[in-house]
């Protein structure tokens, strides 16, 4: 009795201090990562490029498609909403700060996140599989300078380019629809949400958030793939991780980062 | 993969990127007016009540947008309202210009309207406009109106 009671304070303990570790561990990642990543930008400035290529250019169709059905859908309820109260030019307005305060940053970093971050947590895990990062190691090729920083940096860069390009598509596919299709009057949809929405309070807080997710969600991704167990198991398990801790990480810290930034407003 | 394709790709990006942001601020945000704010000069009344007024509301004339607020405070000794807004430099007022807080629409945000006056002299940097009315109170005007109907059912 008194031996399962303390086995259950075992369990306990061996949770937290594995947790404690991993945090300590994944802190010390990052920190390395940003400490060489000098480094990987002299030597290796082609391969961050490249990754700028996989990440951003690659994920750009399904942020173009995604944002200009978010923006219809948008335009769409919100329109039979504010029709009831006869202000229907106030759709603009909706759908500009909605998609640039919010969805914009929130939306196209879950979407980064199961896009590119899990195709980097793989990517690093099976080269930890196939023992390629112990081969840089051995040849003293620095496999964070290398592997990790240029991933990193391509994610940080594209992430807010793909916000904006984002919102501006939310913002055009809310046009579409409630200007060419139900006939919204084109100056009022304008000119009302260019008095509402505020350049410094909106645009710049909206590229900060999604800056921060862009840290946040290639982080994890490489710290995921990087800590991943060299087996076919242990690769599915962290990119699975990736998406779940990234898409938690980024609802997360929207919220603190909106009570910091919209608190007057 | 091919080092120009992969370039050319990037190129686009970065552009396509770039492009958005500009629309976002430029098109859907007020970036147009912000970045507009090194011609103005500075003007300030004194309101007995702003209502809900609140900094960078647009100072309108004739319905169309010359300025915005640039500060509220409040002055403790007359225990008024003491508002600071800019005023775009091509729009020159006269010195007995009036002011009033007023309401967009029946519910809408407040501004500030000028009135211009007759007088010959211009308002210059730094100037205190005389003439202001204070924003409508919906509770004042809610309580006048009982008060005047009870006044009338006392008189009948």
């Amino acid at each position: 009795m008194l031996e399962r009671g303390a086995n259950a304070f075992r369990i306990v303990g061996r949770r937290v201090t594995n947790g404690v570790w991993r945090l300590g561990y994944a802190s010390r990642f990052f920190l390395l990562t940003l400490t060489r990543s000098a480094l990987s930008f002299r030597r290796f400035r082609g391969l961050t490029f490249r990754e700028i290529y996989f990440a951003g250019v690659l994920s750009l169709i399904i942020i173009i498609v995604s944002g200009l059905f978010v923006g219809m859908v948008l335009g769409l309820q919100g329109y039979e909403t504010l029709q009831k109260y006869g202000s229907s030019e106030a759709v603009g307005t909706l759908v500009a700060l909605s998609l640039v305060r919010e969805l914009g940053p929130v939306v196209s970093a879950l979407l980064f996140a199961s896009r590119a971050g899990s195709a980097m947590t793989a990517e690093i895990g099976l080269m930890k599989a196939t023992e390629q990062i112990s081969a840089m190691e051995m040849m003293a090729v620095d496999p964070i300078a290398r592997v990790i920083g240029p991933r990193f940096w391509g994610g940080v860069l594209s992430m807010p380019l793909l916000a904006a390009i984002f919102s501006a598509m939310g913002v055009f596919g809310g046009y579409l629809i409630t200007v060419v299709v139900i006939g919204v009057d084109e100056g009022a949809f304008w000119s009302q949400m260019q008095n509402a929405v505020d350049f410094r309070q909106d645009i710049v807080n909206g590229v900060i958030k999604s800056v921060v997710f862009g840290v946040a969600v290639t982080a994890i991704a490489l710290f995921e793939g990087y800590d991943a167990p060299p087996t076919a198991e242990g690769v599915s398990g962290a990119t699975t991780r990736t998406v779940v801790t990234s898409s938690l990480a980024i609802l997360g810290l929207d919220f603190v980062l909106t009570a910091f930034m919209f608190k007057g407003i | 993969m091919d080092k120009t394709i992969l370039d050319l790709w990037i190129g686009i990006f970065v552009t396509l990127g770039i492009a958005a942001l500009f629309v976002l601020a430029l098109k859907v945000g007020n970036a147009s007016t912000t970045f507009n704010t090194g011609a103005t000069y500075r003007i300030i009344a004194d309101f007995d009540n702003i209502g809900g007024l609140k900094v960078r509301a647009p100072v309108k004339s004739a319905g169309v947008v010359v300025g915005r607020v640039d500060d509220i405070q409040f002055d403790n000794r007359k225990f008024v309202a003491r508002v600071t807004m800019n005023v775009d430099r091509r729009y020159e007022f006269p010195k007995d210009t009036s002011v009033s807080i007023l309401t967009s629409g029946l519910l809408g945000e407040q501004y500030i309207g000028l009135e211009a006056g007759g007088d010959s002299a211009m308002l210059k940097d730094g100037d205190a406009l005389k003439l202001t009315q204070s924003a409508v109170v919906l509770e004042k005007l809610i309580g006048q109106f009982l008060y005047n109907k009870a006044a009338e059912g006392g008189a009948k």
